[in-house]
């Protein structure tokens, strides 16, 4: 049989339309589209302030966030965890954590060392969490995009997507991430998200007894977080990076790593 | 506090079996890449090194290196399809690695994976075959009137390799040539992107002090030419004193042996091949060292745990094993006049180990010190494996990956002679 020029444009026409139709009934969406889809309101955008004055270190806040969030309770790593700092009279730095402060700071021992508390200039605790930066490193470098940020601000892994290559957890310069030991994917504190955008508090904030902790909205100029964030002298954990971290915090001492 | 958390049985936490703590580092910290992302590095420098090695012949015509460039092609696809095999043992969803080709998300430097990677490919493999398309062709023909069931299946394959082109005419073979002088010419500016690249993904993580570097990408293709040129080297001598050693033991010449085989290692081509090693090297160690000493100089925040890492912790590592051994020993050893034969073989070998140690003191060493600046953390590379993590990210996976090439390369050998095709 001859292969001839109308058969070839007739066959071509026909190969063009069989590829096209199924393309035609993918809907592609800009990502101002999809932005919009996740956020409609552009009217929130969640924040933290921490006032480590008030903290005590009792780890409270550990024990319901571990729990609120599945994160197996014996397992070292947490989505949100306290920092101890003794600055002895000497000028030596001390700092720990153990267990993330799950069970809280109950003695003067740190690494299993006696501090004498007559030798320590100034000693305080540092909750830590999730910066929910504004220009986040451990979004930027998620190779298939299973980490991302919602329009509210918050950093959100996808549990069924992310491959777990652990760039995120390099890049966070706050080592809040972590390989969930169940999930076997990158996890991090969301701010609770599951609660937030049902109107409730973080766990962690509802479990605080001296209101350490604090979540709100600085898009709202009413919110008590924005007021203080807007007229007290607040500060951010290393700036240094360029991530515009989103957790303030009060009283923040130039040890703090 | 670790062994405490690890009595509970479920609590597997990625990285603890290895890591050691000491001093402040914040709890959710551990080595997270491991040895697999020591070896990732390693074999894609290996692959551009390779690729560089056999371009010299095809795109510079650099006549003398023609054996070992016919040769250094091949072994560069054989490695390249073994690159990325480290990535998918390090994966913590490793099911799920299609996902970097179907759904890039492009700010990350991984996701330029896929595409890079592909590209590379098809510029080898396509080269792979203008090389030895006429060969390909030769062998159909020499095996159409062959019986048997192993010739026919060969048949088939050459068939197939010939990709139904079977114009070996004087016309057809120049523009072959072409073709494999363009493709190599594409290839060399690709193969340093590909490593570039991998160099890139560890000097653009700003959070990590040690990696944070401009320089690193050019420092990873410089230790990656070294490496492939080292290795092709040392391959290209093994295989050609082993077909000598075979030859002399029985005493007797194998019927499908050629004269060129019998003639082991041609040390005019080993001379000319460590010169390119120790021009390459001694811009590799110039940047590293550049870099070392402008990070001493500057002595920003990260410095005071970077030195001590660097010239505490890392001391043994990186100025004993690799630039003493790994470096400068090779270095003096090839320089030294009337190089021979075996003092190549030790001096490929030492320049091999000692860009592993490279990859080591970057991956590894990186991962040394805690973001706190005020802790450390211990590498335990995993021996003998108890489950299919310390099997993974542990020693003998990442032999299971340096053998897989020189098991591939033996398996291409078999349908492609490179060493005695001509």
């Amino acid at each position: 049989m001859k292969f001839t020029r109308r058969d070839f444009l007739t066959t071509a026409a026909k190969g063009a339309l069989i590829t096209a139709l199924p393309a035609g009934a993918i809907k592609f969406l800009g990502p101002d589209e999809v932005r919009a889809d996740i956020d409609s309101s552009g009217k929130v955008r969640w924040a933290f302030l921490v006032d480590t004055f008030k903290c005590v270190g009792c780890g409270l806040c550990v024990k319901a966030c571990k729990n609120e969030n599945e994160t197996p309770y014996g397992a070292p790593v947490t989505r949100t965890w306290v920092e101890r700092y003794i600055i002895k009279k000497n000028g030596e730095m001390l700092a720990d954590t153990p267990l993330g402060a799950r069970d809280g700071f109950t003695d003067n021992k740190v690494r299993g060392d006696e501090v004498d508390p007559k030798d320590i200039g100034k000693a305080f605790f540092v909750p830590k969490l999730c910066n929910q930066c504004d220009s986040p490193p451990c979004v930027q470098v998620c190779p298939v995009g299973a980490t991302y940020q919602v329009g509210d601000g918050v950093v959100l892994v996808d549990r069924s997507w992310c491959i777990g290559c652990g760039y995120c957890i390099m890049a966070c310069p706050y080592g809040v991430r972590f390989f969930h030991p169940v999930h076997k994917v990158a996890e991090k504190c969301n701010f609770c998200y599951h609660r937030i955008t049902k109107g409730m508090q973080t766990a962690c904030v509802d479990a605080c007894p001296f209101g350490a902790r604090k979540i709100g909205n600085l898009k709202d100029p009413e919110d008590p977080v924005t007021k203080i964030v807007l007229t007290e002298r607040v500060g951010v954990l290393k700036s240094e990076y360029g991530t515009k971290p989103q957790v303030y915090y009060l009283g923040l001492d130039e040890n703090v790593r | 506090m670790i062994a405490e958390a690890a009595q509970h049985a479920e609590v597997a936490v990625h990285g603890m079996e290895w890591t050691v703590k000491e001093l402040f580092t914040y709890p959710n910290e551990f080595i997270y890449w491991t040895i697999q992302i020591v070896m990732y590095p390693f074999l894609t420098g290996l692959v551009a090194g390779a690729f560089v090695l056999s371009s010299l012949y095809h795109v510079f015509g650099q006549d003398d290196l023609k054996d070992i460039a016919k040769f250094s092609l091949l072994f560069s696809f054989a490695l390249l399809l073994v690159a990325p095999m480290p990535l998918l043992f390090h994966l913590q969803q490793p099911q799920r690695n299609w996902e970097v080709m179907l759904t890039p998300h492009f700010t990350s430097a991984i996701a330029a994976f896929g595409m890079v990677f592909s590209v590379y490919m098809a510029i080898v493999a396509s080269e792979i075959w203008f090389v030895y398309r006429k060969f390909f062709v030769e062998r159909v023909n020499e095996l159409k009137n062959k019986e048997g069931l192993g010739n026919a299946i060969l048949k088939l394959i050459y068939t197939i390799l010939t990709l139904g082109v079977f114009d070996v005419s004087e016309r057809a073979l120049h523009k072959d040539e072409r073709a494999v002088k363009m493709l190599a010419g594409i290839g060399i500016p690709v193969a340093c992107f590909l490593h570039g690249y991998a160099g890139f993904i560890f000097g653009s993580v700003k959070a990590n002090a040690l990696w944070m570097t401009p320089l690193m990408p050019v420092i990873f293709i410089m230790s990656a030419i070294v490496s492939g040129i080292a290795l092709c080297l040392l391959t290209y001598i093994v295989i050609m004193e082993w077909q000598k050693f075979q030859i002399t033991r029985h005493g007797r010449r194998s019927w499908h042996m050629s004269a060129d085989e019998v003639k082991g290692a041609e040390i005019d081509m080993v001379r000319k091949v460590s010169k390119y090693l120790i021009g390459f090297l001694v811009a590799a160690i110039t940047l590293e060292l550049l870099d070392l000493i402008f990070r001493g100089y500057t002595a920003v925040k990260s410095w005071d745990i970077l030195r001590s890492v660097i010239y505490g912790k890392d001391f043994f590592n990186i100025f004993v094993l690799q630039y003493s051994i790994g470096n400068l020993v090779p270095f003096v050893l090839l320089l030294l006049p009337g190089l021979t034969v075996k003092r190549t073989v030790l001096a490929t070998l030492l320049v091999l180990f000692g860009v592993f140690m490279m990859r080591w003191n970057v991956v590894i060493g990186g991962q040394a010190f805690s973001l706190t600046f005020a802790g450390y953390m211990h590498y335990h590379l995993p021996i003998i494996p108890h489950d299919a993590e310390t099997f993974k990210e542990g020693l003998f996976g990442a032999l299971l990956m340096g053998g897989l090439p020189f098991v591939f390369f033996w398996i291409f050998n078999k349908i492609i002679p490179s060493l005695k095709y001509k």
